[in-house]
């Protein structure tokens, strides 16, 4: 009966016009275009450069700045408020000025002030654009001590431990690397989650949900037969994306992939319950599509895939426990690069199975009080 | 017992009581007729029939089963057409029957004699979508998909709404030639003029039952003399027309039916007294309708 269920699935999944071209797409969108889009890494910060000293070491500074690949000179101004209307105009992104007496004072003093200002319009570029100048500034520093002929004197509140720093996992902190595991997460939610929702809210609306439900069919046989289909596309799907990590960004799991698999199984039953209690509380498309785009959005954003959960303040951070895209997220970045055993996700896990358990009761509950 | 026995079947959504206290009895090979208006609650009792709703109180059983504690095996015996079409538009006419006569445990070919007068009809655009029929061709790949696994009782819920007259006039006969094959019809209908089709007619509204006969016999039961007198040409006439003639005190009914009116004295001494232009009729099924939905 299930069998003869599915069949008709597959058969109409294939003869939509729509559906098909939307699985081909959507993860190739993914894959190829996402980690691209989605990247917070900022190159090519436009530098207006105030110098007032004029001397040599003032040009060093100049000239280190320019090499950067952070960085692209702009303009070199000599009044801050001249650089301040670069600033207003969007010709310069960031000012770095040079007090007067810059180089007297490094020399003499072993330390000197130049002020970073940022235009922090936007936020992020704003942040990480004056970081980058600091570390600039800072490398600039320790150098000019390293190649003076009669050593620097050392300043009293100047820091003398040197820090060096590796990233671990992901050497070149490739902003990529990051996000590929991640947003497998929002495909599997919305294959396995939303497209069987959408198909028996469909069915709902077309009124053939009544037609089937005189006939012997089961409500679980009928159920089955809906998930079924999108669970089996959406480890397809998953498998196409790993491969495609790995052929297009060398990518591949620093962890087992049979790891990945049982966590993905476990993901998509948290889904797909989570699709059949939004089926069972709508009753046309239009419903079921605003209830799961609201999920989705507040899930997406509450899961720690684009922006850090530590930088949540700390009511958002406890919301993030009730999501179970953070954990899946979480699970697919540790397994993917840091290589992380089974055995070390079992909170992760654990929360999942939880959230199983959790929206299938509800779906069963939401299923006997609408009908 | 019949073939399909209801017992005080009652159903409130909310404020309004759908169907208040429905009792009936189909017989064994009867084409039965539920005949009313728009929301009288043919649907829900259909639903409720069919296993697909929990009637609030009451009892009933179709083909020997009780609707609710039966309700898996019941499905088995019964056949469902909603009034709205809802088969797999994606999928062809063929395919549509072929998944029917699986997911009841039969094949087309064990039940093809008994759908065949009517599928043989579609059967030349078996490869079509059935999204892509016509009206009438969807009703008969409708029908053929409800009677495919061979049910005991059909329940046919508006099948003719919205369908053109000479479709309506063949849905009907193909009707008779199920019954014919021994299969038990229950259809509803807000054209009364189907009513006189069935063997038997319950008339509906409100949720309450008005009547339940042939339709010969509702007909003498109409507890007055009808006549009827032609309207007066121009619409604004016909209406001041009908005006002066229900404040006549003589009269005690008066109604548009087409291009004639349709009246009935309070007593024949009263018929007496007018001098109109009458001619007496038998009574449509619509006029006792009407008398008796005025009764309650």
């Amino acid at each position: 009966m299930l069998k003869y269920l599915i069949q008709k699935e597959f058969k109409q999944i294939f003869r939509n016009s729509f559906i098909p071209k939307i699985l081909l797409v959507l993860p190739l969108m993914v894959i190829l275009v996402f980690p691209w889009a989605a990247n917070q890494e900022i190159t090519d910060m436009k530098v207006a450069l105030v110098d007032n000293d004029h001397s040599t070491l003032s040009r060093r500074l100049t000239e280190k700045i320019a090499a950067s690949s952070y960085f692209h000179l702009q303009n070199v101004t000599t009044s801050y408020d001249d650089a301040l209307i670069l600033v207003e105009e969007e010709q310069a992104d960031i000012i770095l000025a040079i007090q007067p007496d810059f180089e007297k004072e490094l020399l003499t003093q072993g330390a000197a002030t130049v002020r970073i200002a940022a235009n922090a319009v936007n936020i992020m570029k704003g942040g990480l654009g004056s970081g980058y100048m600091n570390n600039i500034v800072r490398d600039f520093a320790n150098e000019c001590r390293g190649v003076s002929n009669t050593p620097l004197p050392t300043p009293a509140h100047a820091s003398i431990i040197n820090i060096t720093t590796q990233s671990r996992f992901n050497p070149y902190n490739d902003y990529k690397i990051f996000m590929i595991p991640a947003l497998l997460v929002m495909l599997l939610t919305i294959i396995c989650g939303f497209l069987p929702t959408l198909n028996i809210v469909s069915e709902k609306e077309r009124g053939t949900i009544e037609q089937i439900n005189v006939t012997p069919v089961s409500k679980i046989a009928f159920i089955l037969s809906k998930l079924i289909p999108n669970w089996i596309m959406g480890f397809v799907i998953m498998s196409v994306y790993m491969l495609l990590a790995a052929l297009v960004y060398g990518l591949t799991p620093a962890g087992n992939l049979l790891t990945i698999y049982i966590s993905a199984l476990v993901y998509i039953l948290v889904v797909s319950g989570l699709g059949l209690v939004i089926s069972n509380y709508s009753s046309n498309i239009q419903q079921a599509m605003f209830l799961m785009f609201f999920f989705l959005i507040i899930m997406i954003l509450l899961s720690g895939l684009f922006t850090p959960i530590a930088s949540m303040p700390h009511w958002a951070q406890v919301f993030t426990h009730f999501n179970p895209l953070r954990y899946f997220v979480e699970i697919m970045r540790m397994v993917y690069l840091k290589g992380s055993h089974i055995s070390q996700l079992t909170s992760q896990l654990g929360a999942l199975l939880c959230f199983v358990v959790f929206f299938n009761i509800l779906a069963v509950i939401s299923y006997k009080k609408s009908s | 017992m019949g073939k399909l026995n209801c017992n005080l079947l009652n159903k409130s959504y909310g404020e309004v009581h759908a169907l208040k206290n429905i009792s009936f009895e189909v017989q064994d090979g009867e084409l039965f007729g539920l005949i009313g208006p728009d929301g009288a609650g043919k649907t829900t009792l259909f639903r409720i029939l069919t296993s697909l709703l929990l009637a609030d109180s009451g009892t009933g059983s179709v083909a020997g089963l009780d609707i609710v504690k039966d309700y898996k095996e019941l499905r088995n015996h019964i056949g469902y057409m909603p009034g709205k079409f809802s088969l797999y538009p994606d999928l062809t006419v063929e395919e549509n029957l072929k998944f029917f006569a699986t997911i009841f445990n039969t094949t087309v070919e064990e039940n093809y004699k008994l759908v065949k007068p009517i599928y043989s009809q579609i059967e030349p655009f078996k490869n079509r979508r059935a999204g892509k029929l016509s009206g009438g061709m969807k009703q008969k790949l409708a029908l053929s998909c409800a009677l495919i696994h061979k049910p005991e009782v059909l329940f046919l819920d508006e099948p003719t709404t919205g369908v053109d007259p000479v479709s309506r006039k063949e849905f009907w006969e193909m009707l008779r030639q199920l019954k014919n094959e021994g299969i038990t019809i229950v259809v509803s209908t807000p054209y009364m003029d189907e009513a006189n089709l069935c063997d038997r007619i319950a008339l509906i509204q409100h949720g309450e039952i008005l009547s339940i006969d042939t339709p010969e016999e509702i007909v003498t039961q109409f507890p007055k003399k009808l006549y009827r007198m032609p309207i007066v040409e121009t619409q604004n006439i016909a209406s001041l027309q009908l005006t002066q003639l229900r404040k006549n005190p003589d009269i005690e009914s008066v109604f548009m039916f087409g291009e004639y009116l349709h009246v009935t004295f309070k007593n024949d001494a009263a018929r007496a007294n007018n001098d109109l232009p009458l001619q007496e009729i038998t009574p449509t099924i619509e006029d006792c309708f009407i008398a008796l939905m005025n009764r309650v």
